[in-house]
C-alpha cells in the first residue's frame, strides 16, 4: 500500500517547489482545514511502488490472454505514440474549428471507414464504450418509435445468452427486457421468437456471431420477422472481429449497431478501460444519432451539434467521447487498410478453429461440436466437474500458474461449466500449440492430483481470495494503520 | 430435501410461509434456495408498512455471484422485518426456516394460503427441477 | 501482413488440422448472399512510417494555441512519471481484473484510488470510475432516485450554475426513465444559486438537489447552506466538484450539518491531458448507506486462503453481468487507465502539492481577471468568490472577440452567450498554474488590440467576417 510508505511532511519536491499562495478572498468557511489525506511520498517511492504493482498484472504484452468476448489482441505501439503527439494531447475539447482541422479530419475519416466496414448509413463516434453505444442505440430505437407516435412498444428482446449490458441498457432506456431462448444448435429459437414478437416489440438486440461463438445462420429470417412486427434490430458489435471485412451488419438487416473499438480496433483495455463504442445506423435512424459528429462541408470539417441536429437523442459525455481512443483506432485502421481488415476475420477464425480442433482431439468437449467456430468457441468442462470434481474455475486458476490468462468463465451462463476461448489473430501457431499442451497437462493433473488444481493458483502474488469476506466485511478504502 | 418442515407452506419461487394463526404470516426462503445461492452477503429487506402483492418482488437476497428476488407469496402489509439479517445475512444459510426468516405480513385474505404448496408438493417440485 | 504472425507453412498445417482446404471455408456457415465485397471505399493499408508522417502533419496542423479556456477541461502540468508508468504494458494492455490473482496490480491500485478519492471528497466510498464527469452526474441522479426512498416524484433540482453540457448530458441519459430535471436560476449579482428561487420549491417532492462547487461561472457556492436546505426538504444532496478544488475547499462530505450524500465530477484535472475531451474519467463517491445503489466496479480488500491481504472486485451483484436488467447501471468497461494515471498523479502530488497547484491556479486567474479588467469596458459581472475561472464582460460580442483572439493563437475563453444570453458579451476565462505572467500579458495586449480594432464607437458595429 502506498499509504504505508507515507511519512508526514514528505513531498515530491520537484513537482511543487513553488510557494503556497495565500487565498485571502475565499471565505474561511468554504476552505478545508487540513490537506486531503493523500499519501506523502517521494517521487521515486511512487515510481517504484507503481512499477512493482504493474508487475503483479497479466497483460497482453506479457501473457497469452484468450479472454472470450474481449478480443485481447496485440495493441500496436504506434497507435499509442501517434495519438500522443503533442498537438493531439494539448488540444482543448472546446478549441475552435480553426485549431481543430487535423483532429477533425482523423475523426471524419474514421467515421467513414467504420461506416463502410459495417455497411451502415452513418456513424457517430461519441459513445465511450460498448454499453454506452447500446444505450445510444436503444435510445435511438425509442426516438424512432416515439417520432411515429408508436408508443405502445414497451419491450426489447434479448437472447438468454446475451451480455448483461444488453438487458441493462434496454432498461436504462425505459424498456422492459424480455429474454428469448437459444436453441440446441446455438442459434436463436425461431419458434420462441415468433411467439413473443408483437405490437409491444420495440426491437431485438443480437450479437452475431453470438456470445456462444457461432454465426446466427438465419439472421435474414430473424430480421424479416422483427421488421414485420414493427420492431428494429440492434447489433452488439462485441464480436465484430470475427467477420470484419467478410459480412457487414448493415447487409444482415440491422438498423443500429455499436462497435467496441477497444476490441476489434485494438485500442488497449487499460485494466478496465477506456473504450470507445461508436454507433452506426441505417437511414431511418440517422436523425437520432448522438452528437457531436464531424461533417465535411467541402472545404472544412465542422462539428454537428444539437443546433444542426435537432432530433438527436442528445449528448452522452460532456465533450466528444473518448477522443484519444478514437485516434488510436484511426491509426490502427490506416495501418491495416482494407486488406488488413479482411485478414482480421480470416486469421482470428483460423486460430479459433485450429485451437478448438486441437483441444477436441485432446479430449475436451465443445459446447457446439457440430458448428464452425467463429473467432471464439466454448468448451464445457461438465464432464470434468462431474467425474473429477474439478470445475471450470479450477482449470482457469491453474492456467495462471502456467503463465496463461484464463479464458472467460461462466459466460454465457446457459452453457454449464463453460470456458469461452478467444485466441485472436495476433497469436502465432506455437502459442496456440503451447496452450493445448497446458490444457492437456491440467487435465492430467485433474485426473491424478485434483487437489493441486482445486487449490490453484500456487504461483501468483496471492492465492484464491475470500470473496465472501470482501462483500460481507466491506473494506473499500484505507482507514489508516490497523 | 432432508429438511422440508411439514408445518409450512411453500411458493414455487422457493419462499416458505408460516401461518402464525393471528392473521399474520412469516416468510423466508427455503433451505434448497439458500443452497443454490451459496454464501449470502446481503439481504435487501422490504420496508415495514409496505403493501405487498402476492407474486410481486419485495426483497433481494444476494450472494457473491448471484442476486435473487424474493417474491411475496401473499398479499398484505409488512408488519415486521428481520433486522438481524442486516449485519448477519449468513443466518439464512445457517437456519433458513428459523432465525433466517425475512419478513412478516398481515394477510389481506387468509384464503390465499390455500394456493400455496405443502411440503410434499414442494419436494416434488424441487426433485423435478433437479432433472 | 500487419500484426499477423502466420507463415505460409503455419497456415497449411492449421488448415490440414482443421480439415478444410482454405481459410475461406471457415466462413461456410455464413449465407453466401450476405458476404461483402472488397470494401474499396476503405483506404489501403500503410506502413507505420507513412502513417506516422500523416499523423504528425495532422497534429501540427492544429497548432498549440495559448490556452485560457477551461469550462470543464483544464490545462495542468502532469509529472512525467505519471504517463511513463501508466503506459507500461502491464497496466496499458490488461483487461478488467476478472482473474483477481493475476490482476493484483490493477486491483490494488484501484483500491488506493478509492482511498484517495474518499480522502479528497470526504465521502465514505468511491467506485472505480465512470466515463466522464457529465455521465457520472447522470448516474448520480439515477442513484439518488433509487436511493431516496421517500421521494416518489423522479424529479431533481438542477441549478443553472451547473455546467450546461452536464445538464444536457444528464437530460439525455435520464429522460427515458421519466426523470425530470427542474432548473433553478442564479443570482445575477453574486453568480451563485438564487436562494429565493430555491425557496419556492421548499416542501415539494424532489429526490435530490445538485450542488456544483465551483459552479460553471467559477464561483463558489454556499455549499453548507444548500446541503442543509436539501436535507431539510427531504432531498439528497449531490455534489458536483472539481477534484483539484477539493484539495483546498471544504470537502463535500463535510458540507452542512451532515455532508453531501453523493459526490461526483470530472477527474481530468488529476493527470489526464486535455486531448480533445477524452479519455477522462468520471468519479463517483457516496455515503456508505448508498453503496448498493452505486453503479460500476468497486474493489474491496480481503484475504486469501493463507490470510494474506489481497484485493478483489466486490458487490458485483449490483452489476449488469449478474443483475442484468435490474443492475444499478449498464456500465461495464470504465476508464481504468485514466484512473491509473490519476492515482499515480495524486500519489506524487500529495495533498499539499495539490493545494499548491490549486492555489497557484486561483492566484493566476485572479491576476488574469484583474489585468483584463484594466482594459476599457472589460468588467467582472459577479461578486461571488471564485476558484480558478471567472466571468468577464467584454465591450464586443464574445464570439467576435474569441475568434479574433484565436486568429492570434490565443484561446481566450468560453463564449457564454449561447447558454446565458442574458449575460451579454460574457466569456469565462481560466489561467491554470501553467500560465506565466508573460502569457497573461500576451492575452492582455491582444485583447486590447481586438477591442481597439472592433469597438471604435459606442454604437457597436458588427464587423463583417
Ligand atoms: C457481448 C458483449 N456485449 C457488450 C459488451 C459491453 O461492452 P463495454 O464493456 O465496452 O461496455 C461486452 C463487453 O465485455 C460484450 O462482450
Amino acid at each position: 500500500m502506498i499509504y504505508e510508505q507515507s511519512r508526514s511532511g514528505r513531498q515530491a519536491t520537484a513537482q511543487t517547489n513553488f510557494e503556497m499562495p495565500a487565498l485571502p478572498d475565499i471565505p474561511q468557511e468554504l476552505l478545508r482545514e487540513q490537506p486531503a489525506g493523500l499519501p506523502e511520498v517521494s517521487e521515486m517511492q511512487a515510481v517504484r511502488h507503481y512499477t512493482r504493482l504493474s508487475q503483479k498484472n497479466f497483460s497482453i504484452d506479457t501473457h497469452f490472454y484468450p479472454l472470450g468476448s474481449c478480443t485481447m489482441k496485440y495493441n500496436p505501439r504506434a497507435c499509442n505514440s501517434l495519438a500522443s503527439l503533442p498537438g493531439f494531447l494539448s488540444r482543448h475539447p472546446l478549441a475552435p474549428d480553426t485549431h481543430s482541422q487535423g483532429f477533425m479530419a482523423c475523426m471524419h475519416e474514421l467515421q467513414e471507414i467504420l461506416k463502410h466496414v459495417t455497411g451502415m448509413h452513418a456513424v457517430s463516434l461519441s459513445p465511450a464504450a460498448g454499453a454506452q453505444g447500446e444505450f445510444a442505440g436503444v435510445a435511438m430505437i425509442r426516438a424512432y418509435h416515439d417520432a411515429r407516435g408508436d408508443d405502445a412498444r414497451t419491450e426489447i428482446l434479448v437472447p438468454d445468452a446475451a451480455h448483461g449490458t444488453n438487458p441493462a441498457s434496454a432498461v436504462m432506456c425505459g424498456y422492459k427486457a424480455r429474454e428469448i431462448p437459444t436453441g440446441q444448435d446455438g442459434d436463436i429459437d425461431l419458434e420462441a421468437l415468433k411467439e413473443v414478437l408483437g405490437p409491444q416489440t420495440a426491437g431485438i438486440m443480437l450479437t452475431n456471431p453470438s456470445t456462444v461463438g457461432v454465426f446466427e445462420r438465419r439472421i435474414k429470417e430473424i430480421a424479416g420477422l422483427v421488421h414485420d412486427a414493427g420492431g428494429l434490430l440492434y447489433y452488439d458489435g462485441a464480436n465484430l472481429n470475427a467477420i470484419l471485412g467478410k459480412v457487414r451488419p448493415g447487409d444482415m438487416g440491422f438498423d443500429v449497431i455499436h462497435m467496441n473499438l477497444h476490441k476489434t480496433f485494438s485500442t488497449p483495455h487499460g485494466g478496465g478501460g477506456p473504450g470507445a463504442g461508436p454507433v452506426g445506423v441505417s437511414q431511418r435512424l440517422e436523425p437520432y444519432l448522438p452528437v457531436p459528429m464531424v461533417d465535411f462541408d467541402g472545404s472544412d470539417y465542422v462539428w454537428l451539434t444539437e443546433k444542426e441536429r435537432s432530433d438527436t437523442i442528445g449528448r452522452l459525455s460532456a465533450f466528444a467521447g473518448n477522443a484519444g481512443v478514437l485516434l488510436r483506432a484511426y491509426v490502427y485502421a490506416r495501418l491495416l487498410g482494407r486488406e488488413g481488415m479482411h485478414r482480421v476475420a480470416e486469421f482470428s477464425s483460423l486460430n479459433a478453429n485450429y485451437l478448438l480442433k486441437r483441444l477436441m482431439e485432446a479430449g475436451f468437449d465443445a459446447a457446439y461440436p457440430e458448428r464452425r467456430a467463429s473467432h471464439e468457441f466454448i468448451l464445457t468442462l461438465k464432464k470434468q466437474a462431474k467425474e473429477l470434481g474439478v470445475n471450470t474455475m479450477d482449470f482457469a486458476k491453474r492456467m495462471l500458474d502456467y503463465g496463461v490468462h484464463a479464458p472467460t468463465t461462466y459466460f454465457p451462463l446457459l452453457v454449464p461449466e463453460c470456458l469461452l476461448v478467444e485466441p485472436t489473430e495476433t497469436e502465432a501457431k506455437e502459442d496456440l500449440d503451447d496452450f493445448v499442451e497446458i490444457m492437456k497437462t491440467i487435465k492430467q493433473e485433474a485426473e491424478t492430483q485434483p487437489e493441486l488444481v482445486k487449490q490453484a493458483p500456487h504461483t501468483m502474488p496471492v492465492r484464491r481470495l475470500d470473496d465472501v469476506r470482501a462483500a460481507r466485511e466491506l473494506d473499500l478504502a484505507w482507514k489508516g494503520q490497523e | 430435501m432432508s429438511n422440508t418442515p411439514t408445518d409450512l407452506r411453500y411458493a414455487k419461487s422457493h419462499e416458505w410461509v408460516r401461518d402464525e394463526g393471528d392473521g399474520t404470516v412469516t416468510v423466508g426462503i427455503t433451505e434448497h434456495a439458500q443452497e443454490l445461492l451459496g454464501d449470502l452477503v446481503f439481504v435487501d429487506l422490504p420496508e415495514v408498512g409496505a403493501q405487498l402483492e402476492a407474486g410481486g418482488d419485495c426483497a433481494v437476497v444476494e450472494s457473491v455471484k448471484a442476486a435473487s428476488d424474493v417474491y411475496s407469496p401473499v398479499t398484505g402489509e409488512v408488519t415486521e422485518v428481520n433486522e438481524a439479517l442486516d449485519g448477519a445475512p449468513e443466518t439464512i444459510n445457517e437456519d433458513a426456516f428459523g432465525d433466517g426468516w425475512i419478513f412478516k405480513v398481515k394477510l389481506d385474505d387468509a384464503g390465499e394460503l390455500d394456493n400455496l404448496l405443502d411440503a410434499d408438493a414442494y419436494n416434488a417440485l424441487v426433485a423435478e427441477e433437479d432433472h | 501482413m500487419p500484426f499477423i504472425p502466420h507463415t505460409e507453412e503455419d497456415i497449411q498445417e492449421m488448415l490440414t488440422a482443421i480439415g478444410v482446404d482454405s481459410i475461406d471455408a471457415l466462413f461456410d456457415e455464413i449465407p453466401d448472399e450476405l458476404r461483402c465485397g472488397e470494401l474499396d471505399e476503405i483506404p489501403a493499408g500503410m506502413p507505420e512510417m507513412e502513417v506516422s508522417r500523416l499523423m504528425q502533419g495532422r497534429a501540427r496542423q492544429d497548432g498549440q494555441p495559448l490556452c485560457f479556456l477551461g469550462a470543464g477541461a483544464y490545462d495542468h502540468h502532469i509529472p512525467a512519471a505519471v504517463w511513463q508508468l501508466t503506459t507500461r504494458g502491464e497496466f496499458y494492455t490488461a483487461y478488467t481484473p476478472y482473474q483477481a490473482e493475476a490482476s493484483q496490480g490493477t486491483l490494488q491500485l484501484l483500491y488506493e484510488y478509492q482511498s484517495m478519492m474518499t480522502a479528497l471528497t470526504g465521502m465514505d466510498v468511491s467506485n472505480a470510475s465512470l466515463y466522464d464527469g457529465a455521465s457520472a452526474l447522470a448516474e448520480a441522479v439515477l442513484m439518488a432516485v433509487r436511493g431516496n426512498r421517500k421521494s416518489k416524484s423522479g424529479r431533481i433540482l438542477v441549478p443553472r450554475t451547473l455546467h450546461p453540457l452536464y445538464r444536457r448530458v444528464t437530460h439525455s441519459i435520464v429522460r427515458n426513465q421519466g426523470i425530470e430535471l427542474v432548473e433553478i436560476d442564479y443570482d445575477s449579482e453574486s453568480g451563485q444559486v438564487d436562494l429565493s428561487s430555491l425557496e419556492q420549491h421548499a416542501g415539494e417532492d424532489f429526490a435530490a438537489l445538485v450542488i456544483p462547487q465551483p459552479n460553471f461561472f467559477g464561483v463558489l457556492e454556499n455549499t453548507d447552506r444548500l446541503t442543509d436546505w436539501a436535507h431539510a426538504n427531504g432531498m439528497l444532496a449531490i455534489a458536483v466538484v472539481n477534484p483539484l478544488a477539493m484539495s483546498i475547499l471544504k470537502p463535500a462530505g463535510e458540507w452542512g450539518e451532515s455532508g453531501a450524500d453523493i459526490c461526483c465530477g470530472e477527474g481530468q484535472p488529476m493527470g489526464a491531458p486535455l486531448a480533445s475531451g477524452g479519455p477522462y474519467f468520471g468519479f463517483l463517491c457516496c455515503r456508505e448507506k448508498l453503496v448498493r445503489q452505486m453503479p460500476g466496479r468497486i474493489i474491496g480488500k480481503t484475504v486469501d486462503l493463507d490470510g494474506k491481504p489481497g484485493y478483489a472486485l466486490t458487490l458485483q451483484a449490483r452489476e449488469q453481468h449478474i443483475r442484468r436488467s435490474k443492475a444499478t447501471s449498464n456500465i461495464c468497461t470504465n476508464q481504468g487507465l485514466m484512473v491509473t494515471a490519476a492515482t499515480i498523479h495524486m500519489a506524487i502530488m500529495g495533498g499539499e502539492g495539490l493545494q499548491r497547484v490549486a492555489a497557484a491556479c486561483h492566484a493566476n486567474t485572479k491576476k488574469l481577471a484583474q489585468t483584463l479588467c484594466d482594459l476599457p469596458q472589460v468588467e467582472s459581472p459577479f461578486t461571488g468568490p471564485v476558484f480558478h475561472e471567472q466571468v468577464l464582460r467584454l465591450p464586443l460580442a464574445a464570439k467576435d472577440a474569441l475568434r479574433a483572439l484565436a486568429a492570434h493563437n490565443v484561446l481566450g475563453g468560453f463564449d457564454l452567450s449561447d447558454d446565458y444570453p442574458e449575460l451579454e458579451n460574457a466569456i469565462l476565462v481560466c489561467a491554470t498554474e501553467l500560465r506565466s505572467d508573460e502569457e497573461i500579458e500576451q492575452y492582455r495586449s491582444k485583447l486590447e488590440r481586438v477591442i481597439a480594432a472592433q469597438v471604435q464607437t459606442p454604437c457597436q458595429l458588427k464587423p463583417d467576417w
